[in-house]
């Protein structure tokens, strides 16, 4: 499996599409520290970009290299290797390779603009890991529907739409039941809500470690009760990990099944 | 002789006399722990009214020290009164006192009675200048007194507990008090005015108090200005009075989930002119507040700039800046005369063709998400997703849910700037 891994980490990281990840990133961070020199508040604008855009690249980096490694894959298939290797070699490199463009992409300019001097490295490093989790889960993800499509487009259209649905769509039906059920008391169920979609967590959990926390008043307070604790943060941890797991083992699964 | 002559010869010798008689009533009398005279409370006794004390400089560990007739204290080189927690500082029972330049320390906390540092009860014309308090439990408590100059006075309190902690400067039904340049720290309230008239707050430095900076209730025709309030616990807190003017203070930092910059409730006919508001969850926090002029005003990276939360009528916010606040403002019900006018929005996107630094298209400043939390509180966790900038853009493009009349016609271009 770590053979695998290193192939496919190191053909990844020679791709076009891995440094353009990297530059992105790099591009990034210095655009926020040339608009604005506070290590802080590119903290919270950077908040925004990782929510939304790793899920969106892990997801589709994911099906894109699914289906096209395929022909590769049908070769290792042939060879005497274990299914769950091969793919979970695949899964981790892709992972891996992801993870490691958004760290150093971002990693460098914060670096150099002095986060090692800042109060803010805690909550960079928080934000960091929390992109790496979305990165994980994503490509999990991406991986489990590409293995159950053969057809690219249905594949595609699918995780853009797991993406929609988790990025957008999910808060819509959130906000939506809130607004309906205002009598009663919401707090629990904000609280549940929240854990059952990792980006909607990622981003509480990044939130109340800023100051703006403040702003979510009464319902923060709940919120700031439950995560505050080792115990809270321990839990959502657990859930982020949970949901790295839990299509990793599927995917394993299906892997393991599939007609190729 | 004659008779006028006599008169004023007369009158003269007795205006001589009323000249060299206060002047010899009017005592300089010193007390220091080793003169004659080494307590302040004895110094006191036989002293008369309109006399002088000179306290000079040492430890006076006295408390409940009773002053019934007109008298000027004056402390040299800063001495210092130890009430020892056993009970109030100065007792002032007459007119025409003035204590300047003394130093209080431990002041007792007591859950009966309010220990001040300085305590008046029904005086007119006091004056209290260039003290010092440490580890007190009031520092000015003043009752029912009219006329008065509190100027220059350094409180620092250590303030734990709500309970346990008394204010800086309390009035209860007073009137007429001036209160200048003192510099409040850490205690529950900075300043506090129940049932006060025409008195004046300038340049105060009001910070890190538990509760509020500053505290009014029922206090009718005030004015306060050049006061700085910053990082209070509440932030400042202006409820049921009428009449105040509000100029050229400053709020700043009072961040916390419930923390305003300042807190209106049931205000009428007040002016909030030139004031800065910075990084505070709430910047103003409007209730049942009616006739406010809000003008020429700073708000500055607040969490809410104002929010509106109901049974406001006829306010009018004339030329204020609104800079890169989360939410610039939240707003409950109908408009109810209420006018945004010719402000500056930084988050405002329109275009300016004929070049008069007036926005062409007008500027809707509550933004649809701010709505939907006013309404449910609970959806504020939804702060900062994808789909809340969604829904704030389509309300934008084609507002639906947010009152139609809450525009600002007339959007400035730049950012206003003022003359102090």
């Amino acid at each position: 499996m770590f053979k695998i891994l290193k192939y496919s980490f190191f053909d990844l990281m020679r791709s076009r599409w891995s440094y353009v990840y990297f530059l992105f990133y790099l591009i990034l961070g210095f655009i926020l520290f040339f608009l604005n020199n506070d290590v802080t508040k590119a903290v919270i604008t950077l908040l925004n970009i990782i929510i939304v855009l790793t899920p969106l690249i892990g997801t589709i980096f994911g099906v894109m290299y699914y289906y096209s490694s395929r022909e590769f894959t049908e070769l290792l298939l042939a060879q005497p290797l274990k299914r769950s290797t091969i793919f979970l070699g695949q899964y981790l490199g892709l992972s891996l390779s992801l993870a490691l463009s958004l760290i150093v992409g971002l990693g460098i300019p914060f670096i150099l603009y002095g986060i090692f001097q800042s109060s803010a490295i805690l909550d960079f490093a928080t934000l960091l890991l929390i992109g790496g989790y979305l990165t994980f889960i994503f490509v999990a993800l991406a991986f489990n529907i590409a293995l159950s499509f053969n057809d690219k487009i249905k594949g595609f259209g699918f995780s853009i739409l797991l993406w929609l649905f988790l990025a957008v769509i999910y808060d819509g039906i959130f906000l939506l039941s809130m607004v309906f059920f205002h009598d009663y008391p919401l707090d629990k169920f904000a609280l549940g809500a929240t854990m059952f979609n990792p980006i909607d967590l990622s981003r509480i959990l990044i939130l109340l470690k800023l100051d703006i926390s403040a702003l979510l008043g009464y319902t923060g307070a709940v919120f700031q009760k439950f995560f505050g604790t080792s115990m809270g943060m321990i839990l959502s941890l657990c859930i982020l990990s949970f949901w790295v797991i839990l299509p990793t083992f599927f995917l394993v699964k299906k892997a393991q099944i599939k007609d190729f | 002789m004659s008779l006028t002559h006599m008169f004023t010869s007369v009158a003269s010798s007795l205006s001589f006399f009323i000249f060299v008689s206060s002047a010899v009533f009017a005592k300089e009398i010193k007390v220091c722990p080793n003169c004659e005279k080494a307590s302040i409370t004895q110094a006191i006794k036989t002293a008369q009214p309109g006399d002088t004390l000179l306290v000079g400089k040492g430890i006076y560990q006295e408390h409940d020290i009773r002053i019934d007739k007109p008298l000027t204290l004056i402390g040299q080189d800063l001495p210092l009164i130890d009430a020892r927690g056993k009970g109030y500082g100065f007792k002032i029972y007459a007119d025409s006192v003035a204590l300047i330049g003394f130093k209080f320390v431990n002041v007792g906390v007591s859950y009966t009675s309010d220990f001040a540092a300085i305590y008046t009860s029904r005086i007119h014309h006091f004056r209290f200048e260039n003290n010092r308090f440490e580890n007190v439990f009031f520092g000015f408590l003043i009752e029912k007194s009219h006329n008065g100059i509190i100027k220059n006075n350094t409180i620092m309190g250590n303030a734990v507990k709500e309970y346990s902690s008394g204010n800086g400067i309390h009035l209860w039904h007073s009137s007429k008090i001036q209160i200048q340049d003192n510099h409040i720290e850490k205690m529950r309230d900075g300043i506090y005015f129940e049932f006060v008239k025409h008195s004046i707050i300038q340049r105060n430095k009001s910070r890190n108090n538990l509760r509020y900076g500053l505290h009014f209730m029922f206090s009718n025709d005030d004015r306060y200005e050049n006061n700085i309030f910053e990082k209070n616990g509440a932030g400042v807190a202006v409820m049921f009075s009428k009449n105040i003017s509000m100029r050229k203070n400053i709020f700043r930092l009072n961040w916390g989930t419930a923390s305003y910059g300042l807190l209106l409730k049931e205000i009428n006919d007040a002016e909030i002119i030139d004031n800065t508001f910075e990084q505070n969850t709430i910047g103003v926090n409007v209730e049942g507040s009616n006739r406010i002029n809000y003008e020429n005003n700073n708000f500055i990276n607040n969490g809410w700039a104002i929010r509106f939360l109901g049974a406001c009528y006829g306010n009018k916010l004339l030329r204020n800046n609104f800079l890169h606040n989360a939410l610039d403002v939240s707003y409950k019900g109908m408009m109810n005369g209420n006018l945004f006018d010719k402000n500056y929005w930084s988050s405002y996107a329109g275009y300016d063709l004929d070049k008069d630094n007036i926005g062409d298209v007008p500027y809707r400043p509550v933004k649809l998400f701010s709505y939907i939390v006013n309404r449910t509180p609970e959806t504020i966790i939804l702060l900062r997703s994808l789909f809340v900038d969604i829904i704030n853009f389509s309300e934008k493009v084609s507002p639906i849910f947010t009152p139609d009349n809450l525009q600002d016609f007339h959007p400035i271009m730049t950012p206003i700037k003022y003359h102090d």
